[in-house]
């Protein structure tokens, strides 16, 4: 690394802890609301990017997850167990098996069959959702309340905000580590020539589950925490395949393979929604025709042109 | 009585499967010949119907809407093909995703802009709306017509794909493009046949369905995902896969409805039956990764 690559890279750090800290002082209600949303769905995308950009896997059913994670902290909370420390582990523990299932599952295929078969598993939870009779059905329904972390209240805004920010920064340190290991080059191997990393010793299919297992482990925290930030549940909101579709939408609007784009991706997408919806009700036409051009037109993503210029 | 249930719900899966094989012929030709993963297949789906709801309001007359809605629904998907499909075709399958997921939203809101946010009804004509004496059951002549016409409709399309030139360039491209454009085949112009081709089947799909639903925003993503869930089961690529896979799909679909919610009660055989095809999935997997007629590419 070069020393002004070394700069700039402490300079967008400091400007995202200034960009932070300026929203808790300063943001209102509503900012802090956005922010937060923001931030989960970085999360999210973060998860996508894991299986997308570092195993070349095209999940189409990262929405199972994240809904998931959202079901069963809603379900806890409707029968008295709030506790953070309790309530969120066991959320993103059922989000971490069913990833395993599935990964399981759809990794004994490739390409367009692992798309579809993700795709397809989700839409089963959201079917199965549908069903669930006292979870409000296809209707959703009401949390009672946040959770408590620790018996403390996290229905504070600023407070809410922070520890969305807090527990993204540390599942991106925790990814750019694990991609940078051993862990992160085999799968990189795997992807770019399995025939060749088999030859090295590199099993792809238990490296794949793993990463698959983890990435939904992650998406199912998003989901616990969206649950908290929404305290609305419906299968339309958290498990609907649109959102898979659109995590993958965030992380291509960023850059693929670097964790920190799909942060970036995530901000993009959300405020482009935001200020379309301001001005027109059908503002998913306009955002359609958005990903299209980006995807017929712009060929690395918008962060690669940037990355070049600051020499990162 | 319980002879006759059986062979309506049959008679029921029967035609729900010839509707999904419309669709799911469509998912599996345009990827066996151009290599191309298309979500928005189920927007002709509901485009179709839409269009047939439209012309119908105002012509009352079924044959017109029909075929009205079949020459619009050329149009578009001629024109959709030309401008955001064709630069797909050498992409890798993400940018398709994606791309095509796009034409979803703008297709999902464009309904609405045009023809409002309230689901649009269709009649039935007179001659359809009757019933049909089979044997003691009194069928619906309305189904009975639409299971007749996609028979017809999958007659034809295994006579062009087996029997004609077009046919062969469908099946050559399918195996290897390269080599078809090098043999003088007009590449372009056979995906863009064989697009308008799978976005009828899936408006007359549509169209077909129209007078049993309501026609609103979004009715194609259900189909949709049930025709992937066809083709992931027949085999990708395989037109006998998507046919078998579809019927595969319906009857469970149809008898798991019906039987889960009297063997496990209403709660968990709902929940069940809501299931039921996914995980006929699950278990087609485990056993064949590739699908039933599915062959390693």
């Amino acid at each position: 690394m070069t020393d002004t690559a070394f700069r700039n890279r402490v300079l967008i750090v400091l400007a995202s802890a200034v960009l932070v800290a300026a929203l808790v002082a300063f943001g209102d209600q509503t900012t802090l609301r956005f922010a937060s949303r923001v931030a989960i769905y970085a999360l999210a995308a973060v998860a996508v990017d894991i299986v997308l950009g570092y195993a070349g896997l095209v999940s189409m059913g990262h929405a199972a997850f994240f809904g998931l994670g959202a079901y069963v902290t809603g379900a806890l909370a409707l029968v008295g167990y709030k506790e953070a420390l309790l309530a969120w582990p066991i959320a993103v523990l059922v989000a971490t098996l069913a990833a395993f299932v599935i990964g399981a599952l759809a990794l004994r295929t490739s390409g367009v069959y692992f798309i579809m078969i993700t795709l397809a598993f989700a839409q089963m939870f959201f079917y199965g959702a549908n069903a669930v009779p006292g979870l409000g059905g296809a209707d959703g329904f009401r949390l009672p309340g946040r959770s408590t972390v620790a018996g403390l209240s996290i229905d504070d805004p600023r407070i809410f905000f922070l520890l969305c920010v807090a527990i993204l920064t540390a599942i991106l340190l925790f990814s750019r580590r694990a991609a940078g290991a051993a862990f992160g080059s085999s799968l990189r191997a795997a992807r770019d020539d399995e025939a060749r990393a088999a030859a090295s010793g590199i099993g792809a299919y238990w490296l794949r589950i793993t990463a698959f297992t983890v990435s939904g482990a992650i998406a199912g925290l998003a989901g616990v925490l969206s649950a908290n930030l929404t305290l609305y549940i419906a299968p339309s909101s958290t498990l609907s395949w649109h959102l898979s579709a659109e995590f993958l939408v965030m992380v291509i609007l960023g850059m693929t393979g670097t964790l920190y784009g799909a942060v970036v991706g995530a901000a993009l997408f959300l405020l482009l929604i935001e200020v379309v919806s301001h001005y027109t009700d059908y503002w998913a036409f306009y955002v359609g025709i958005a990903v299209i051009a980006r995807v017929l037109l712009v060929h690395d993503g918008l962060l690669a042109k940037l990355q070049e210029r600051l020499a990162l | 009585m319980a002879i006759a249930f059986l062979a309506e719900q049959s008679f029921n899966a029967l035609q729900l499967g010839l509707m999904l094989f419309l669709m799911a012929v469509g998912v599996t030709l345009a990827f066996g010949t151009m290599r191309l993963i298309n979500l928005a297949h189920g927007s002709f789906f509901m485009l179709g119907a839409y269009l047939y709801a439209w012309i119908i309001s105002s012509t009352d007359s079924g044959l017109a809407a029909g075929i009205g809605a079949l020459i619009l629904l050329a149009i578009v998907a001629v024109a959709i093909e030309r401008v955001v499909i064709r630069p797909l075709y050498l992409r890798d399958h993400l940018e398709q995703v994606l791309a095509t997921f796009g034409l979803i939203l703008v297709f999902n809101d464009a309904v609405m802009m045009l023809w409002g946010r309230d689901p649009l009804y269709t009649p039935l004509p007179d001659f359809l709306s009757g019933h049909v004496m089979l044997g003691d059951i009194a069928y619906p002549t309305y189904r009975l017509v639409i299971t007749a016409v996609a028979i017809v409709i999958g007659l034809a399309l295994w006579y062009l794909i087996a029997r004609t030139r077009t046919g062969g360039l469908i099946r050559a491209s399918a195996d290897n493009r390269a080599v078809v454009q090098a043999l003088g085949g007009n590449v372009d112009t056979l995906g863009a046949g064989v697009f308008a081709l799978v976005a009828l089947l899936a408006g007359i799909a549509g169209i077909m369905t129209a007078p049993l639903i309501a026609v609103t925003s979004g009715m194609g993503d259900a189909v949709l995902i049930q025709s992937l869930v066809v083709v992931i089961i027949g085999g990708l690529g395989s037109i006998m896969g998507a046919l078998v896979g579809a019927l595969l799909v319906a009857f469970v679909d149809v008898f798991g409805r019906t039987y889960l919610p009297l063997a496990f009660g209403n709660t968990t055989g709902f929940a069940l039956a809501n299931m039921s095809i996914y995980l006929l999935m699950a278990a087609t997997l485990v056993w064949r990764p590739l699908g039933i007629f599915g062959k390693a590419r």
